[in-house]
């Protein structure tokens, strides 16, 4: 459904140009559930932005159904991580959500029916007239989730979504999200610096070595559906692809030499150096 | 507890002012600072509502066309320019030197193109007044979030719906500071275009009493002056409120 072939990003020229991107190459089929990992600095967002169109890549290019992209796709939506910087504080919840539908000229009826069946599906339907900073965070990402799925995409960039929020409402946002992956049948492809996240959410995970990023692997997740914040956390296999996926940047960030050793015990129980800061 | 206290100084310090004012004066003969009393009646019988026809009403009605055509130019000027950086860089000379220009220099122009009725008033109001709005309103659109441009970008959000419901409001609190500033600029202006060449008005008024030693007609005068720029800056500030209340909101909750 999603190709991306060679895309690589320099930025500036000559002596002084950055190459943010090396070459990377992967594919995402449809209703599949890609997680994006690598170290941090690797030029994940910049991945992101040049797939959806925001960016030019300098090289390769990301083709959609077939079609190259070269500006953002109407079939795509996208779900940022500074919810609180990418809603508007002067509408509210329902206005935030309607915004991008207006000019898809659904109908009146056809637009509210949308905008109220996305913003239930996130569980906010009695806070639709509040205002975004009536909000916590959590829930102002739920109002995120909301308006990208009431665009009806095919497809859902997310990047590093979950990044700014506590833990225990990140657990419940990324079963949200496997929730509504279901209920409207899109394909995600979703950024994060956190290992244990991408395990858990994806069916396969793209793992990146850092920058001038490349791919490092890809791997498939065969744990069970549907995911469970205890159930499949407590799976060998689950243990397992964890402490592979953080070897594989553990050793990549810093020559496999002290960090090796900590992804050597990753298997065990959840620490804060889990996360490689994104 | 503390409030009550605040609002209650804030009421009484400026009667206590007065008072003070009148006692003084009261007592004293000094040609150029009648009593009080002598000023209150004045104002009284001149305001109230004498020469509101003939003075007061022209006097608003060049300030407030001068204002709203200035808003409106400045912020049609003002989005296009935020949005272009090349047009903001071509433009901006020309608009650092029209700024530096000192209002009154161009009175004696706007009088001899556009004569000494309104127009001319109005032109020099407006020519001020723009400045302020224009240049805030281009922060204003220039410091709208990346994050929020892409937004708009990547959910095909563009034209009308950009202009009105992304770049407008999220430069509209710049362009408000801008607007309040212009506010007093216009009170000020209209005072200095009515004081030349004019036939009437509230600073023709007060310079008109002046030269002919109604001095307690010129304190009438200068009292009224002040209170209506008190009273426009506090209307200012209720349409504010409720315009940018979720500013306040947003910002209230982004402290913590």
């Amino acid at each position: 459904m999603l190709e991306v072939s060679q895309l690589g990003k320099t930025y500036g020229e000559g002596e002084n140009a950055t190459h943010a991107i090396g070459s990377i190459s992967f594919g995402i089929e449809e209703k599949e559930f890609v997680c994006v990992v690598g170290p941090s600095g690797c030029g994940k967002t910049t991945l992101l932005k040049c797939m959806s169109g925001l960016l030019e890549p300098s090289t390769g290019s990301t083709a959609l159904k077939g079609r190259t992209v070269d500006g953002p796709p109407p079939e795509m939506a996208l779900v940022f991580q500074e919810y609180s910087r990418s809603l508007l504080p002067w509408m509210s919840v329902r206005g935030n959500v309607t915004l991008p539908l207006r000019h898809k000229k659904l109908g009146k009826g056809e637009t509210a029916r949308l905008v109220e069946e996305a913003v239930e599906a996130v569980g906010l339907a009695a806070f639709i007239d509040r205002y975004p900073w009536e909000l916590s965070g959590g829930m102002q990402q739920r109002v995120a989730i909301a308006r990208a799925l009431a665009y009806q995409p095919e497809i859902l960039l997310m990047d590093e979504p979950f990044a700014s929020v506590d833990a225990q409402t990140r657990g419940d946002l990324e079963d949200l999200v496997l929730q509504v992956r279901e209920q409207f049948g899109v394909t995600v492809l979703f950024v994060t610096h956190d290992i244990d996240e991408s395990v858990y959410l994806a069916d396969r995970i793209v793992v990146l070595t850092p920058s001038p990023t490349e791919v490092r692997e890809v791997l498939t997740v065969d744990l069970p559906h549907p995911r469970d914040q205890v159930d499949t956390k407590e799976l060998p296999e689950f243990a397992r692809l964890r402490a592979h996926v953080y070897r594989l940047i553990k050793r990549e960030q810093s020559g496999g030499e002290e960090d090796a050793t900590t992804g050597g015990r990753a298997g065990g129980e959840r620490t804060d150096r889990d996360r490689v800061r994104g | 507890m503390r409030r009550h206290l605040a609002i209650a100084l804030e009421i009484a310090v400026p009667i206590a002012l007065l008072v003070i004012w009148g006692v003084w004066s009261a007592s004293g003969d000094t040609f150029y600072f009648p009593p009080l009393t002598d000023i209150l009646q004045k104002f009284q019988e001149l305001w109230l509502f004498d020469r509101v026809g003939s003075d007061v009403l022209p006097s608003l009605q060049r300030l407030f066309l001068g204002y709203l055509i200035a808003c409106a130019v400045a912020v049609a000027i003002g989005i296009p320019l935020g949005l272009n950086p090349l047009l903001r860089r071509a433009t901006s000379p020309i608009v650092e030197f029209l700024r530096a220009i000192p209002p009154p220099a161009l009175l004696p122009f706007a009088i001899v193109v556009l004569g000494v009725g309104n127009a001319g008033k109005v032109f020099l109001i407006a020519f001020v007044c723009v400045w302020p709005v224009l240049l805030n309103t281009i922060d204003g659109v220039t410091g709208i979030d990346p994050t929020l441009r892409e937004t708009a970008r990547s959910y095909g959000v563009s034209g009308r719906d950009r202009l009105l419901r992304i770049v407008l409001p999220a430069a509209s609190p710049q362009i408000f500071a801008g607007m309040r500033t212009s506010l007093s600029l216009a009170l000020i202006l209209m005072v200095i275009s009515e004081m030349v060449a004019s036939t009437n008005g509230i600073g023709f008024f007060v310079l008109q009493s002046q030269r002919s030693f109604a001095i307690p007609e010129m304190w009438a005068g200068i009292l009224l002056l002040g209170l209506l720029g008190y009273a426009l800056n506090l209307i200012f500030l209720l349409v504010e409120r409720r315009v940018l209340a979720w500013h306040r909101g947003a910002r209230a909750s982004a402290l913590g």
